[in-house]
């Protein structure tokens, strides 16, 4: 997920031109419902936590090494499906998603994530 | 109105048309099934139900553990039997799926009321998974062309004896559930990333997770579905439903294969598995990199996006080596470096090299393994080059890696299979579309123009409707790719059709006739008859022999049975003490534990080579090099398999030389490989044989009083066709213990010390010249007196 976290931060640097950054906000407070936006909350919520037990990982210690991958990837699990929900319920990928109308997406979603915290409960040991 | 070239029922519903086809269908499938598990079946209709071979001797012992003392019991089990003195941590070291999975249908049987023998179970669960996988063999094609393929490929994959060959009644080894696995898992991937659905991507990952506790080839899931994702990435295929299969598929997938004790922390830690994580990295960058592309207009920003998103890409990559280098992933494995360089193997790992699955496949066991399918196998994938949708891109990927696998090792035939099947049904069933479909092309009088232009238009709208224009070209295909197959008949074909081509654009092109479409759909069936000739044929003939079990004919044709081995192993059970070490070269390793109970110094788990190396030397030395490693070890009794009396050419002595390889990678100063060939470098057992080769314990064993069988007559070894030695060798530190009937199977005894404190041999020249030396104890008890 570290580059998930590169990727966040490259537009400033990349850019240089804040006026970009401001357009890219702009464009995403207008054009983003509420409802995605709650989702993105919760994608940042779960990179952050995902960041924060990496860092522990690396600058700490990773002795429980199985209980750390269990934290870590319940943070990256929980966070790729929700983004495949977000992407499954966005009206713009409709043409995409013939087959999976939002409840679907939702159920989905509900049962990828018991699998990952099953396997998530059964590795935390 | 289209002209027909034979009348069609008319009178029929749509509706009705639906359910008869679907009755048939499941008709179908059901025979397949059945045909699928019949053909199994050869095994125990010739010899009887039992477990084949070595490695299926283990899994049996294991569930057997596992069904008498619970799974918990199973997962914790230390067997201070095998490895002797080591033991081995099985729970820890062994892939339990396939346990598990009889375990559970013995349970639920047995919550049925139904008492079925545990071993039966395990004879009859490689033919019942079969059934399984010509199931999941025909929801795959299906996904890839449509119904009949995938009835055609379930046909193929259930008797095709590629596959057979791992999977026949009593072969319970990994395979037999592995290809189900596999298959599904890929159907699962596939139907993820068609519709765009995590719980496909889920199903795929759970199934994923069954595979990786089955068997060790996962990691030919683990690398294929990332090589997929990555070959779409690079097609410029990106779309949300690519990462939403991928992403789900992988987050649960890798975390669920961690939970198998013996796969443990491997997929963050090896190379093998770090393809998996690269392309997951990569999706989730070009993932963000398309949110924010879709959220901003700017073109200049754009460009930069995707050139932050290779650059990142490639920082990956290189971090990854980085990782490698400094040692928190572990570099690539012996095993793997052994699929890319064939001659690794023979040179750094003569372990691996010297197991038989492991050799290169030769050339005639492509026909022997699938027959009319490998020539079909091209064709089905230039098939899928013409449609090319994401699906189709899979199995191009697939065909290419697996034909390079089988090509290195003939275990790996097995994985070259299902694809070999699905490619040579989307062929099969697209020449029987072509000429049992009864439209006639247009008539040359009509407007040309008009009608090409209307049938390109149908050709875009609805691919799967066969339109003359289609249907051309589909022939042109068969034809090219396929003409050698097609025998006079196509080459009728060929011409018809060449010569039509001539004029092009002046005239429709199609089948014409009812003649034309006979000549093609009768030779069709006519592969397929000979087809399934061939595959029962090589059933019945190779495939379906226990190994344990061995079968001969007598002169008047009648079988005759062999039964050497279980002569000898219920001798040792019966005979000797329970505690009893006995050594014998890694092969019978797991059949002496499963059908002796006896403790053993190796077997076919091969994970500690110096043990094994040890074996060997003591195998490949003199009697008295050998006899204080046989004594350090505790070992009760030698095992030697020798074929020479009845010619069973996989004996001992024909495997010597792999012995004799392993011990000098340990121990190069004491035994040399050149040491064991007569001085014009022949491998040879008589009157030339070299005095090191005379005087190895292995060759002792084997030719011991040997000689005496053939009353003073010329002793002659019938596996290498050569004379023995009429004075044959003696033994001072062994006694021999047992001699199966054939004398396939010899069991020594190794002498204790001697009591009075001399060493064996001259011990044994004591007793033995007792009469004619007796001046010599006189003169010592003067000496003492």
């Amino acid at each position: 997920m570290t580059p998930k976290a590169t990727s966040t931060a490259k537009p400033q640097q990349a850019t240089a031109a804040p006026n970009a950054l401001e357009s890219l906000l702009k464009a995403y407070n207008e054009t983003t419902s509420s409802r995605l936006k709650t989702v993105d909350a919760f994608l940042v919520f779960l990179m952050l936590s995902g960041i924060v037990q990496f860092l522990y990982c690396i600058l700490v210690t990773n002795f429980p090494f199985n209980a750390f991958l269990a934290g870590f990837s319940s943070c990256v699990g929980q966070f790729v499906l929700t983004a495949s929900l977000r992407s499954q319920v966005n009206p713009a990928n409709r043409a995409e998603f013939k087959d999976v109308s939002p409840e679907r997406a939702f159920a989905d979603f509900a049962m990828g994530s018991i699998v990952l915290h099953f396997f998530v409960f059964n590795f935390l040991g | 109105m289209t002209t027909k070239a034979y009348a069609l029922p008319s009178d029929l519903s749509p509706a009705t048309v639906t359910n008869t086809t679907s009755l048939l269908r499941i008709i179908a499938l059901a025979f397949i099934s059945g045909a699928a598990i019949a053909s199994r079946l050869f095994a125990v209709i010739n010899f009887e139900s039992i477990i084949h071979e070595f490695d299926p001797w283990f899994n049996y012992r294991a569930t057997r553990v596992l069904v008498a003392d619970g799974f918990y019991e199973f997962w914790n089990w230390f067997d201070p039997t095998a490895w002797y003195p080591l033991g081995r941590v099985v729970g820890g070291t062994v892939y339990p799926g396939l346990m598990a999975t009889s375990g559970v249908i013995y349970k639920i049987l047995h919550a049925l009321n139904l008492p079925v023998d545990i071993r039966n179970i395990c004879v009859l669960l490689a033919p019942g998974f079969s059934s399984l996988t010509a199931w999941s063999t025909y929801m795959f094609t299906k996904e890839l062309k449509d119904e009949s393929a995938g009835l055609l490929a379930a046909a193929f994959i259930g008797i095709v004896p590629g596959y057979i060959s791992r999977s026949v009644a009593g072969s319970y080894d990994n395979e037999a559930i592995a290809i189900f696995l596999l298959m599904f898992t890929f159907f699962n991937w596939i139907k993820a990333l068609k519709t765009g659905s995590a719980f496909f991507g889920t199903i795929a990952a759970l199934f994923y997770f069954y595979m990786v506790a089955a068997w060790g080839g996962y990691a030919f899931i683990t690398n294929m579905i990332p090589l997929h994702a990555l070959a779409l990435l690079l097609m410029g295929r990106y779309s949300s439903r690519l990462y939403v299969a991928y992403s789900s598929w992988y987050a649960v997938g890798t975390l669920a294969s961690m939970q198998v004790p013996f796969v443990g922390f491997q997929p963050v830690r090896t190379s093998e598995h770090m393809a998996a994580l690269g392309v997951f990295g990569l999706l989730q960058i070009i993932a963000f990199a398309e949110l924010v592309r879709s959220h901003v207009s700017s073109k200049q920003f754009q460009t930069l996006l995707y050139a932050s998103v290779i650059g990142l890409g490639f920082l990956g990559t290189l971090a990854i080596i980085g990782l490698t280098y400094k040692g928190w992933i572990a570099p690539w494995t012996g095993r793997f470096y052994s699929l890319w360089d064939t001659g690794y193997a023979k040179k750094y790992i003569p372990i691996i090299a010297s197991v038989s699955e492991h050799q290169p496949t030769a050339w005639p066991s492509f026909f022997m393994d699938l027959q009319f399918l490998i020539f079909l196998f091209p064709a089905g994938v230039v098939m899928c080059f013409r449609e090319l949708r994401d699906e189709h891109v899979f199995v191009i990927i697939y065909a290419i890696v697996a034909s390079y696998f089988a090509g290195v090792m003939v275990r790996l035939m097995l994985t070259l299979t299902p694809v070999v099947c699905v490619a040579a049904a989307i062929a099969f069933s697209t020449v029987l579309d072509t000429y049992i479909n009864p439209v006639e092309p247009e008539a040359p009088a009509d407007e040309a123009a008009s009608s090409e232009v209307n049938s390109v238009a149908s050709d875009v709208t609805n691919p799967s409707t066969p339109t003359p224009v289609s249907k051309k070209s589909k022939k042109a295909v068969k034809d090219s790719s396929a003409s050698s197959t097609t025998g006079p008949f196509g080459d009728l074909v060929a011409s018809v059709t060449s010569g039509k081509s001539g004029k092009k654009g002046e005239r429709s092109f199609g089948v014409f006739g009812l003649d034309t479409r006979l000549v093609v759909i009768f030779h069709a069936i006519g592969m397929l008859i000979f087809f399934v000739w061939h595959c029962t044929w090589v059933t019945s003939n190779a495939y379906s022999s226990p190994s344990v079990v061995l079968a001969s004919s007598n002169p008047d044709g009648s079988q005759h049975i062999i039964d050497d081995f279980r002569e000898a192993y219920y001798w040792l059970r019966q005979n000797t003490p329970e505690t009893a070490v006995v050594m014998s070269w890694w092969d019978y390793g797991y059949q002496i534990a499963g059908m002796a109970d006896r403790p053993t110094l190796v077997d076919n788990n091969t994970w500690n080579n110096t043990h094994i190396a040890t074996v060997g030397k003591a195998m490949s030395s003199s009697e008295e090099v050998a006899y204080p490693i046989l004594r350090k070890h505790d070992v009760d009794y030698v095992l030697v398999i020798f074929g020479g009396l009845i010619g069973y050419s996989g004996d001992d002595i024909n495997k010597f030389l792999w012995m004799v390889r392993i011990a000098q990678g340990v121990w190069p100063d004491e035994i040399q490989e050149p040491n064991y060939f007569t001085r014009k470098g022949e491998y040879k057992i008589d009157d030339e044989a070299s005095p090191t080769m005379k005087n190895s314990l292995m060759y002792k064993m084997s030719y011991y009083r040997y000689a005496e069988l053939f009353g003073g007559g010329q002793a002659l070894d019938r596996v290498r066709g050569q004379q023995v030695p009429k004075t044959g060798p003696t033994l001072d530190y062994l006694d021999e213990a047992f001699t199966s009937e054939n004398w396939i199977v010899r069991i020594y005894e190794v002498k204790k010390e001697d009591l009075l404190g001399r060493d064996l041999k001259s011990a044994n020249a004591f007793a033995q010249g007792k009469k004619r030396k007796r001046t010599k104890p006189a003169s010592r008890r003067k000496a003492l007196l």
